[in-house]
């Protein structure tokens, strides 16, 4: 039977990718950032997962607000990295695994969770930054397969916290009811506090994204008492993005145990938090 | 729009609900064009054009003109697409951020380095 092996969580901000595409490793800004990640690319290593599914949120690139889904999941042999408007060079396609994602699909929506199915889905920075982040070296993925799922933040109303850990705890559910043997890791991009528009440009709650770190890990419970509305208040309107974070927590269904983790101030206009957490059967 | 009762508003903080994405529909699609790089040359080859195409009433018209981020966004810009516009004259969200606070990258910058101490 496939297995959750663990999760992950990361920024995804399009400055990181900008920051990789430029080489800046070293550069005094970014050092402490990057220098967080050797750890976590060291048990991807060791673990060699088959498969990652990538909750992210899209930015405008795959869907706009003709057609806004509250969640869906890629369905596709593989997706493409397309412009997005800013500079960012597209990245070569990142091979999908239809088969995982229709087993998933039938599974959450057998537990009333209406999700938008995509055989074909373009994957922003939302989705290539962490994949940057965690496999700098492709050839390191080895014969990794990727599963992006979406969840709409960009018009409200959002889906609530709550809402987001119970679908985590569904496709926790239907990963390790699929029959095959594959060890899966889920990765929960964005965040943590961070504001882009308006006068309040640049809130950043330290204290808040702090207490997120500790409470994801042991008692993610406390974090879906949140409403969309106090995760704006609390983390800006970006911070929202925490939901990621919680579908990505719901699918560890087994003994989680905190492997690494690193918070630092500022990357662009983000607190950017990293996690590795260990699901152990 | 209201069928939820509106919580306590955030200042300095536009929720993009509803009434914001039909108000800004026009605006934003213009914005998510500009994905491609055609669009982006089409749009600087001819503004005003471009803007008309997409049928940007006045008060868009006025924003984008202005280049100005506050205005954009109260005439129902939404800041995903919003973004792409900027990234046709290079600004990143930190030059971004700097003009809707009114304050220099510089400044903007250091205060987001502060935020961690």
């Amino acid at each position: 039977m496939a297995r959750i092996v663990g999760g992950i969580t990361t920024s995804h901000i399009p400055a990181i990718g900008n920051a990789i595409a430029r080489e800046m490793f070293e550069d005094p800004y970014w050092k402490p950032f990057f220098d967080a990640y050797p750890p976590v690319r060291a048990w991807l290593d060791e673990v060699k997962p088959d498969v990652a599914i990538v909750v992210y949120n899209d930015h405008g690139l795959n869907f706009f607000l003709d057609k806004m889904p509250t969640f869906s999941v890629g369905a596709a042999p593989e997706y493409q990295n397309k412009d997005e408007g800013w500079g960012l060079q597209p990245l070569p396609p990142y091979p999908g695994d239809p088969e995982l994602s229709w087993h998933i699909i039938n599974s959450v929506v057998a537990e009333d969770f209406d999700l938008c199915t995509c055989q074909e889905m373009a994957v922003d920075h939302g989705f290539t930054v962490p994949m940057s982040l965690l496999w700098p070296d492709r050839a390191k993925m080895g014969g990794l397969k990727t599963i992006p799922l979406v969840v709409n933040t960009v018009q409200h109303p959002l889906p609530s916290p709550a809402r987001c850990f119970k679908l985590g705890q569904a496709l926790g559910r239907a990963v390790e009811s699929f029959d095959k043997d594959l060890k899966v890791v889920v990765i929960g991009t964005g965040g943590l506090s961070h504001q882009l528009d308006g006068e309040r440009a640049g809130f950043i709650n330290k204290n808040f994204d702090l207490m997120c770190l500790e409470k994801i890990v042991d008692d993610p419970e406390a974090l879906t008492k949140y409403s969309i509305h106090d995760l704006v208040r609390l983390a800006g309107a970006q911070g929202a993005e925490l939901i990621l974070w919680l579908v990505m927590r719901g699918a560890l269904t087994g003994t989680v145990s905190k492997l690494h983790s690193n918070y630092h101030i500022p990357i662009s206009n983000t607190g950017a938090g990293l996690l590795l957490l260990e699901n152990a059967a | 729009m209201t069928s939820v009762s509106a919580p306590e508003p955030i200042p300095g903080t536009t929720i993009f609900d509803g009434s914001m994405a039909m108000r800004g529909y026009a605006l934003n699609k213009m914005c998510y064009s500009f994905n491609e790089a055609e669009s982006r040359k089409a749009f600087l080859a001819d503004e005003d054009a471009y803007c008309a195409k997409y049928g940007l009433n006045d008060e868009q018209k006025a924003a984008v003109k202005a280049r100005n981020v506050l205005q954009l966004i109260a005439a129902g810009g939404n800041i995903y697409y919003l973004a792409k516009f900027a990234g046709i004259f290079g600004l990143n969200v930190q030059d971004v951020g700097a003009q809707q606070t009114g304050m220099t990258v510089e400044d903007f910058k250091a205060k987001l380095v502060a935020a961690g101490v």
